[in-house]
């Protein structure tokens, strides 16, 4: 039940996407969310959709997957849509005592829910197609710069790594404890929100002790094997642009291009 | 009390890429009385398997009836099958929670919707049949116990449900010799006092030999053997092909027999493998 979240999960895969150089992948996700905020139209939305369809077709991971990975955030979706669209003041195409719908609300609702989903599959796809442990790898090295001024790149990579290796370990935790107070007839699904937000105490102060035991033996363990952070650590994968890289890059520019003029090539052709 | 698990098949995962199937097709009875003992190597499916019973988990197939009732189909509340089946999960140290042991062992009963005055019997009882006394350490934070107490204390939890079934997934896993020792004693005790149903997970075939009426052993999530004890034993070789730990008298007598020392019948324990040896080196 509760493993079913795919945010922040690794799909494994040899494709062209997987391969890619994870500063590239990170940079491409940044960019395309940033270019999500730009476009303010059909024709932006429509290029949108379709290069990320191409990306996930090329990747390999089957939509089945991605779509699961939506659900948790489903709520909210809905909430921002519902929220949009009649607060937004404008021409009105429907009324019902203080509630109505107009048709700059409906556009907006409609546009800020696409943006949305495609800003969480857009992200989730990097992590997708990405090993954790070269995600932080690129974050890391993308960071490197910013150490002139006191950014602790390789701790911040580091605590990232710990913490993205720790979420499946965590909800496996979660699940077990969660059975074993139902075996001790603990009800979580019914009762009004302070009866609930109650029946989480039983999950909720195993789950602590266990994450710092956790966290406890992970630190003895780093220190015996005589971790010291980043200072002339080197890597056993190096990571490396390759030709592929290149060619996502020039993509990449192009999509950027696309998205910007978009407004003017419209204007061109009408 | 009766429990009769028909085909039951459960995939995690299923239709993800890290689709697995735990246990696949696995049938048996368990009658009123019996201490049953399930062995199999970690990742076999043991755990799996245990967790239906309490409709824990739903099997992708297959029924489990108890006492006439298939509690696959039933809807609604569980309250009252999880308390006919208690479960005593892998390291249920890891579960307590309460600032006090009386209150930990409390929950249960409470959850059950049993008076106060009530719950507090049933602590006392529970405790006791663990080996505790409440009035030592009814007040104690139960983080403030030893390994092997944390557990006693979790198995109380679960015996002050007073389940008809009693399920222990391997309870002795990570205790020192004498821990062990003292809870499968203990285990056998509370399956004498209380009667029902005992089910007893592990790993490790010498612990259970002494103990159980009915033996399953499973292999990759099927049931490749059933039987008593002694039958199992009887095939000895399967299981030391699939690589189960044999008692270690059992082990002992293997090897002189393979050395050419003739031993007869089966012995199983310490003491009916030092008369069996005697007998056959007897001058
Ligand atoms: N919650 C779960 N999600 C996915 N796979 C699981 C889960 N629990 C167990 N498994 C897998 O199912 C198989 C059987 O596990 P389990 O029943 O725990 O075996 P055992 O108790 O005999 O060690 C193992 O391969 C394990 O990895
Ligand atoms: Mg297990």
């Amino acid at each position: 039940m509760i493993r079913d979240i795919t945010l922040g999960q690794y799909f494994p895969g040899e494709s062209g996407i997987h391969r890619l150089d994870p500063r590239v992948k990170i940079v491409m996700a940044l960019t395309y969310i940033v270019a999500l905020f730009l476009v303010k139209d059909f024709w932006g939305f429509f290029f949108a959709v379709l290069v990320l369809s191409i990306i996930i077709k090329a990747s390999g991971v089957p939509l089945k997957f991605i779509i699961r990975g939506l659900k948790p955030i489903f709520i909210i979706i809905i909430f921002t849509f519902t929220v949009n669209m009649f607060m937004i003041g404008g021409e009105v195409l429907w009324q019902w005592k203080f509630l109505h719908i107009t048709r700059e609300g409906l556009f907006i609702a409609v546009f800020m829910a696409i943006r949305l989903i495609l800003l969480i599959i857009g992200s989730s796809l990097l992590t997708l197609t990405t090993k954790p442990i070269h995600l932080t790898d690129g974050i890391e090295s993308l960071l490197k710069p910013l150490t002139v001024f006191k950014v602790p790149a390789h701790e911040l990579a580091m605590m990232m790594t710990i913490a993205l290796r720790f979420i499946p370990t965590l909800l496996e935790e979660t699940d077990k404890i969660m059975k074993a107070q139902m075996a001790r007839g603990a009800d979580f699904e019914s009762g009004n929100v302070i009866r609930r937000a109650k029946s989480l105490i039983p999950l909720l102060v195993p789950l602590f002790i266990s994450a710092f035991r956790i966290a406890q033996d992970l630190a003895m363990a780093m220190e015996a094997r005589c971790y010291r952070g980043g200072k002339h650590r080197t890597r056993m994968n190096a990571i490396r642009i390759r030709k592929g890289d290149y060619v996502a890059v020039f993509l990449l520019i192009l999509f950027v291009v696309i998205i910007v003029a978009e407004p003017s090539i419209k204007g061109l052709l009408v | 009390m009766s429990i009769k698990v028909e085909n039951l098949t459960h995939i995690y995962a299923e239709g993800l890429p890290h689709q697995q199937v735990a246990i696949e097709d696995i049938s048996f009875e368990i009658e009123d009385g019996s201490f049953v003992g399930i062995i199999g190597h970690t990742g076999s499916g043991k755990s799996t398997l245990v967790q239906h019973l309490p409709g824990l988990l739903k099997p992708n197939s297959g029924s489990i009836i108890i006492d006439g009732e298939d509690i696959t189909k039933k809807e609604g509340s569980l309250t009252e099958i999880r308390r006919k089946t208690g479960l005593v999960f892998q390291y249920p140290e890891y579960q307590l929670f309460e600032e006090t042991v009386a209150k930990d062992v409390a929950f249960g009963p409470l959850n059950l919707g049993v008076s106060m005055e009530e719950a507090e019997r049933r602590v006392g009882e529970a405790l006791k049949q663990v080996g505790m006394d409440v009035k030592l350490v009814g007040d104690v934070s139960p983080f403030e116990l030893s390994g092997g107490e944390k557990r006693r204390v979790a198995i109380a939890g679960v015996m002050a449900m007073e389940p008809e079934v009693l399920i222990l997934d391997e309870p002795t896993a990570g205790l020192d010799p004498k821990g062990h020792h003292d809870i499968l004693e203990l285990v056998e005790k509370i399956h004498k006092a209380k009667g029902g149903i005992t089910i007893l997970v592990s790993h490790n075939m010498a612990d259970i030999v002494n103990y159980a009426d009915k033996v399953l052993v499973i292999e990759k999530g099927k049931l490749v053997m059933e039987g008593t004890p002694l039958e199992i034993f009887k095939r000895e070789d399967e299981l030391i092909k699939m690589d189960l730990d044999i008692p270690p008298a059992a082990e002992l007598i293997r090897t002189l027999r393979e050395r050419g020392l003739k031993i007869k019948g089966n012995p199983m324990s310490v003491k009916e493998a030092v008369s069996a040896i005697y007998e056959a080196i007897k001058p």
